[in-house]
């Protein structure tokens, strides 16, 4: 028979030294008796074995072992030693938590964590008076558990400029000038009190909702064992009994006549939005400002804003894309997102500047599904383009460009009136109804979605040259005429 | 009228400030005040400090800078037309609170909000003023700014720097409720504002070519919060906006509260008790939609009345309408499947995974796992354990509804 006896600080520690060394000797749970220093010892005890070699656990055994070790029955130290035992022949143990043992360490752990936790939260200090730079405060906690070691660091590391002191029946932690020591002293609850515990009183009387009473479920989470140490728990049995009246009080006394003050005011008009850095001057500014409450069609609903076009008000040329996507409706700028960027990229190489066209959608509202956390990008249907060219045509109007560019089937339908025959229209020049000329090309999303490299590669020439085609018509108009 | 103390300032601004549900403090960065140069610690998860008779948590010290405010919501007890007696705390009066309750091991942290005074950008500016002298002071605990709508980009730039949480409340479930209830109020701004605590976030989160970062801005993300049972939306409306909100503004929590009767109500709402168990359900919702793989139309549909069912809850209902998928074999099914079963939670299903390659698992096994055998019966089968006909009986849905009281006569 073994009987370790394990210090009060330093518990953890201890306990491992003499579980390694019985462990490595390969003595029987059954044959160890654990236990603190200075409770009884059987009278068979041998001298515990040193233990040489290693000894290989699981990273989630340690932790395990510090829920366990704590536990006050001393019942947490003799089931991680049974469990240290057992991973010796089945290092796969730990992962079936149907088997009793594995099962009943969980259990003592989620104990030994709540109780910690609870320290955490329960705490309460009081200031206590001290000459020097540094304040003061005292605090009387009692756990259920030998957790005090657990948990000291938790508060080194929150009250770092305060020195203090928590005091357990058992234990005093101390953190004074930095240095955080523990000691096992026996002390009982001191009396005292704090100014502050009066205003934190009336912080917790207010903020309780009499409507939602509910104190079962506050006892569940705060039970009575913790109140006598809780100064705001006075104000308990007050709340609870009043709540009821106040409810009905309220209800009862119905709605009251506004305010007197209320009627003399200027009803506040919201500050619009800034506009953008240099709104251009003339239509498009108003224009731009009485989309932001368009409802022409649904898609108003669920998108974050309206994304207008952007560019030079006296620009020769405009491009027209779909819709917003994701980025777009979050920033409210078109052609930000991926389709934007390569857009960008391309338009370079084709030595065409985007800062000197004005960028549009044909739809300027993002529609998509939701799946999961993503919103997937929708195409809008023919009554969604129709409803959103009123405001497409009145900026095609208003910049009055040389040439429009429409980069997909939704744009193309919107300015030419036929959504069909992408493919075989690309890169023609085509007129609007009011007789513009409109260049038809593809949309840079369609590039990202081809899967084949190749074909990606000859897609995007295809459409660098109808930039090409763009740059020229703007340089000499003859030149392209349809 | 004689001075008011900071206690009977604490008194109405703390009471005017209940009706914002969240009261999180967990998913920041970490931080410590070891070196003894501050004051203050985050670990990441939350700490409730206490609990109110409501049940509720207690983290942080949640209160309004003022109840003073231009606008007229009807559902808020601060509007301008309410008779409420008003307050403000200066800036110094919130820090003060804020680190003596914080020293004595009372809160988390600050959440602050305010009625709207002035301006919306006077009113930010004073709220960023008192999270960055709170910083400034070594402050370094947590802290949960209310942002207001309109305030400027600069504004809400600095609010993220200075604080862990950002939040905007989306205040009803539908726009057109917003306009009815919260006139001054407009529900686009809102978005937009969301939008752009987004891509502040993003823009904050991107390394520099030396994989640098610029700084943290809200690291513990923002989230909004509607009322429930003010007006007349169903729970699909509610929860098909919440999951559009999480999806566009990556949002970490929406919050529903129930509307609860207030003090000086305004004529055009009734106060009657607050839905609890309403709001109780939508939360389950929300979290079958988010770690459950459930979509909206499996919760709740317009076909179906577009409401949850208070009787059961929605993961149990779903399964009493689907019982041709069961029962599940818990010795045999893949994760998706478990994690459908009434009673098991994702933590129970990884459980079973990894216990199974230890042998054939009966009703005990899951028992000592934590899973709620008695819920979960009628849908396993185990290796001791077949429902037989009682998946097919017609009265399954009541053995899981409690009996309502009867009347004696």
């Amino acid at each position: 028979m073994f009987a370790p006896r394990l210090p009060r600080i330093g518990t953890y520690a201890a306990w491992r030294d003499a579980a390694r060394g019985l462990a490595l000797a390969g003595v029987a749970p059954s044959a160890v008796d654990w236990g603190l220093t200075g409770e009884t010892r059987s009278m068979f005890d041998a001298p515990l074995p040193a233990g040489e070699g290693q000894l290989l656990v699981p990273k989630a055994f340690l932790d395990l072992t510090h829920s366990l070790i704590p536990e006050r029955s001393g019942r947490g130290m003799a089931l991680a030693y049974a469990l240290l035992h057992r991973l010796q022949g089945d290092p796969s143990l730990l992962g079936n938590r149907a088997d009793a043992d594995v099962a009943r360490a969980h259990e003592i752990a989620k104990s030994i964590r709540r109780d910690i936790h609870k320290m955490h939260a329960f705490v309460r200090f009081r200031e206590i008076a001290v000459e020097g730079d540094r304040r003061a405060f005292s605090a009387w906690f009692e756990p259920d558990h030998r957790i005090e070691e657990e948990t000291a660091g938790f508060f080194a590391d929150r009250f770092g400029d305060m020195d203090w002191q928590i005091v357990t029946p058992e234990v005093v932690i101390a953190h004074v000038a930095g240095q955080l020591s523990l000691e096992a002293v026996p002390s009982v609850r001191p009396d005292g009190d704090d100014a502050l515990e009066e205003l934190w009183t009336t912080y917790y009387s207010n903020i309780f909702n009499p409507a939602r009473l509910k104190p079962a479920a506050m006892r569940a989470e705060m039970p009575r064992k913790y109140w006598r140490n809780l100064p705001e728990t006075r104000a308990i049995p007050s709340l609870i009994a009043g709540a009821r009246g106040r409810v009905s009080a309220m209800q009862a006394a119905g709605p009251s006549l506004p305010a007197p003050q209320s009627l003399r005011r200027k009803v506040p008009t919201m500050p619009e939005h800034p506009l953008p850095d240099a709104a251009p001057p003339g239509d498009l500014a108003t224009l731009r400002h009485l989309a932001t409450d368009c409802t022409r069609c649904p898609l108003y609903g669920p998108a974050t804003q309206v994304v207008f076009g952007e560019g030079p008000a006296d620009a020769r040329l405009v491009i027209v894309g779909e819709q917003p996507g994701d980025r777009e409706d979050i920033e409210g700028r078109p052609f930000v997102g991926p389709a934007g960027q390569l857009f960008d990229r391309i338009a370079a190489e084709a030595r065409l500047d985007r800062s000197t066209a004005y960028v549009t959608n044909a739809v300027k509202h993002f529609k998509f599904v939701q799946r999961g956390k993503r919103r997937i990008h929708q195409r809008p249907n023919t009554s969604e383009v129709s409803a959103c060219r009123w405001w497409l045509d009145r900026e095609v109007t208003t910049v009055d460009p040389d040439l429009v560019v429409a980069m997909g089937a939704t744009a193309m339908g919107a300015l030419t009136g036929k959504a069909t025959g992408l493919l075989k229209r690309r890169g023609g020049i085509e007129t609007m109804t009011d007789g513009r000329p409109v260049l038809i090309t593809v949309h840079p999303s369609y590039l990202l979605r081809l899967p084949d490299p190749q074909l990606r590669e000859r897609e995007t020439e295809l459409f660098r040259d109808d930039l090409v085609r763009v740059r020229s018509f703007l340089e000499d108009p003859a030149s392209l005429r349809p | 009228m004689a001075r008011m103390t900071i206690r009977d300032k604490l008194a109405l601004l703390s009471d005017a400030a209940k009706y914002d549900a969240s009261c999180a403090s967990s998913g920041t960065s970490k931080r410590t005040s070891r070196d003894g140069s501050g004051l203050g610690s985050t670990t990441g998860s939350g700490i409730c400090h206490a609990y109110a008779p409501d049940g509720r948590c207690i983290s942080l010290l949640k209160i309004l800078m003022t109840n003073y405010c231009v606008f007229d919501c009807a559902y808020c007890v601060n509007r301008v037309s309410s008779n409420v007696p008003r307050a403000r705390f200066t800036v110094e009066e919130v820090v003060w609170l804020t680190t003596e309750f914080y020293r004595r091991n009372y809160i988390e942290g600050l959440f602050l909000s305010s009625g709207i005074i002035r301006s919306s950008d006077y009113t930010m500016e004073e709220m960023v003023r008192i999270a960055e002298t709170l910083r400034a002071q070594g402050f370094r605990g947590y802290i949960h700014l209310k942002t207001i709508p309109d305030a400027s980009p600069e504004l809400i730039e600095r609010a993220g720097l200075a604080a862990d949480r950002l939040s905007i409340n989306v205040e009803l479930p539908t726009d057109a409720s917003v306009r009815a209830f919260a006139p001054e109020k407009n529900p686009g701004q809102i978005r937009s504002a969301m939008a752009r605590v987004r891509t502040t976030g993003e823009d904050y989160a991107e390394t520099s070519w030396k994989g640098r970062r610029r700084g943290k801005f809200a690291p513990a993300g923002q989230s909004t919060q509607m009322i429930v049972g003010a007006d007349a939306a169903d729970d699909a409306t509610i929860l098909g906006n919440a999951h559009r909100l999480y999806g566009a503004y990556n949002l970490k929590r929406v919050y529903y509260s129930a509307f609860s009767p207030i003090p000086d109500a305004s004529a055009v709402l009734p106060l009657v008790d607050p839905p609890l168990m309403r709001e109780h359900r939508l939360y389950q919702a929300d979290w079958l939609l988010r770690f459950y793989d459930f979509s909206l139309d499996e919760i709740v549909t317009r076909d179906a009345g577009g409401m949850l069912d208070l009787d059961v809850d929605p993961k149990l209902a779903w399964a009493l309408t689907n019982r041709d998928r069961f029962p599940v074999d818990v010795n045999a099914a893949p994760r998706d499947m478990l994690l459908r079963v009434p009673g098991f939670g994702a933590k129970i299903a990884d459980r079973i995974l990894a216990a199974r390659r230890s042998g054939r698992l009966g009703l005990d096994d899951i028992r000592r796992m934590g899973g709620r055998v008695k819920q979960a019966l009628p849908f396993i089968v185990t290796r001791d354990h077949s429902p037989k006909g009682s998946l097919d009986s017609a009265d399954l849905r009541t053995r899981f509804v409690k009996p309502k009281q009867m009347e004696l006569f």
